[in-house]
């Protein structure tokens, strides 16, 4: 018994501990420094959070090098500032704790723009466009939202394309699959009439498959991909608004969409699909 | 053969990439071992002591570190700590740190479990020829207890070697994290790849592991011919 209680005492005594731990976290985090665009230049380096494993977006070669859409842009990025560039690794759920923990400046990783994100950190100007597309056989192609009625839809769970068509589905029957490799072989055995996911993933599949083309390539509300800085860090920020304004005009966007994104997406798709005006 | 994708292990600087990434993953692995045996050694050895506060205080620090996972852990102190505290230390270093504290906190469990196992009456046979108590621990019962600490030891040593693949989470490029860079790289061409980068791997955890456990058995007999 005598045991029971010390056993007690230490677990009630760890759960304090630990609740000790989470208030002094759940504090608001004291205002500190941020890194503004000075402190960047004198460092000499910008830490840029980017993916190393979403071709054509952010990726390695064989080599070990770098390579990608977002990669090409924290380089210019890198460049306009006169300073080197440190890239940080990091995957989708731990972008925006790398930001508020100053382990990167910016993030430039296939970063998509939504409310809940914009109210922990901030979102520059967006440099990318995507919504849902709709794939189907070049020999039965589906060019509008009406020719799905009544026709079987092949949607992939917990994407976004899944979310519009259980919302509206325009008289279409949804199959939901779990994986990419499921739902793109059950649209090869004919189990449906088309197949609904993110315009960009699906023009990079219709490459390897031309006998598919993708007959909607926009559908639903656009969803943007943009720069994310800290939040409250406004130096970085404006400067980083200038800047992809800056790249716009000077047809940069265009260029990188030639050399990184073309030789993925095939000829189906123009740098107008993707590359924001 | 030619299209199912071990090719890619060899493209390149693939291999030496990965080697590099196992080099990261055994690095902290050391480093954090040496550091949290050592440490282990001596709050095991306090551990043992009658002062009420002071064993309070480890066994504490031991429910913590080996209740909560590793993954909060290094995410505490990666992404959380930071925060409040203004320090940003690098991700190798965090890792380090970490795994040092996790393994010392273990470890100081072995050690107090097989200091008690060492027979009382050896303890007495060394106070009645005089000695102190730091030479008792170390003339008498360390000695002793190290044969009891071994297989113990070794099996968090292979732990910690394992539980380096979780460091992708807080951007370490270990050999897990470079293997996720080949397989995705490859995707569209060698939908397989995947099974030669993690069977790859899967090798190169053995070759870490294996002399280790090998190492454990050679001690092990000595010890018991010894006896």
């Amino acid at each position: 018994m005598k045991k029971h209680t010390r056993l007690l005492a230490a677990v009630l005594a760890v759960i304090t501990l630990l609740g000790l731990f989470a208030t002094t976290f759940s504090q608001p985090a004291k205002a500190a420094e941020t890194t503004k665009i000075s402190t960047i230049k004198k460092r000499g380096t910008i830490k840029i959070a980017v993916f190393g494993d979403l071709p054509p977006y952010g990726w390695v070669d064989k080599n070990g090098k770098r390579q990608g859409y977002d990669i090409a842009l924290a380089k210019q990025v890198g460049k306009d500032l006169g300073v080197k560039v440190k890239y940080v690794q990091v995957n989708a759920d731990s972008r925006v704790d790398a930001l508020n923990s100053d382990k990167v400046d910016l993030v430039l990783a296939n970063f998509t723009v939504t409310p809940e994100r914009k109210q922990v950190i901030s979102f520059a100007k967006p440099y990318m466009k995507v919504s849902i597309g709709v794939i189907s056989p070049k020999s039965k192609p589906i060019t509008k939202v009406s020719q799905l009625s009544g026709k079987n839809l092949i949607v992939n769970k917990g994407t976004t394309a899944e979310q519009y068509f259980t919302k509206n589905s325009k008289g279409a029957t949804l199959q939901k699959y779990d994986s990419k490799t499921q739902q793109f072989n059950a649209l090869k055995n004919g189990r449906a009439a088309a197949l609904a996911d993110d315009n960009s993933y699906l023009y990079a599949w219709v490459k390897n498959n031309p006998k598919y083309t993708v007959g909607i390539k926009h559908l639903g509300p656009n969803q943007y991909i943009a720069p994310g800085v800290k939040k409250g860090n406004k130096s970085l920020l404006k400067w980083t608004n200038k800047e992809i304004t800056k790249l716009n005009n000077n047809g940069f966007f265009d260029k990188n969409y030639k050399q990184n994104l073309k030789p993925y997406f095939g000829s189906d798709v123009t740098a107008k699909d993707i590359v924001i005006k | 053969m030619a299209h199912s994708g071990i090719n890619i292990l060899f493209a390149g600087q693939n291999f030496t990439r990965l080697l590099g990434g196992l080099w990261v993953s055994a690095k902290i692995s050391i480093v954090s071992l040496v550091i949290g045996i050592l440490l282990g050694l001596l709050l095991g050895a306090l551990r043992t002591l009658k002062n009420p506060v002071l064993r309070t205080i480890l066994r504490l620090y031991l429910e913590f570190f080996r209740i909560v996972p590793t993954v909060v852990l290094l995410f505490l102190f990666y992404y959380i700590l930071p925060k409040n505290f203004n320090v940003n230390l690098s991700a190798q270093i965090v890792a380090m740190l970490v795994f040092a504290l996790w393994v010392a906190a273990e470890m100081s469990d072995i050690v107090r479990g097989a200091l008690i196992s060492v027979p009382r009456h050896q303890k007495e046979a060394g106070m009645a020829i005089g000695l102190n108590g730091p030479q008792l621990y170390r003339y008498v019962l360390l000695p002793q207890a190290v044969g009891l600490m071994i297989p113990a030891t070794i099996n968090l040593m292979t732990r910690v070697i394992k539980t380096t693949s979780l460091l992708l989470l807080i951007s370490v490029m270990d050999v897990v994290n470079i293997g996720q860079q080949i397989i995705e790289a490859n995707r569209q061409v060698y939908p397989n790849g995947a099974f030669w980068v993690y069977g790859l791997i899967f090798i190169l955890y053995f070759l870490l592991c294996y002399p280790l456990s090998a190492w454990a058995r050679h001690l092990e007999r000595r010890q018991n011919n010894n006896a």
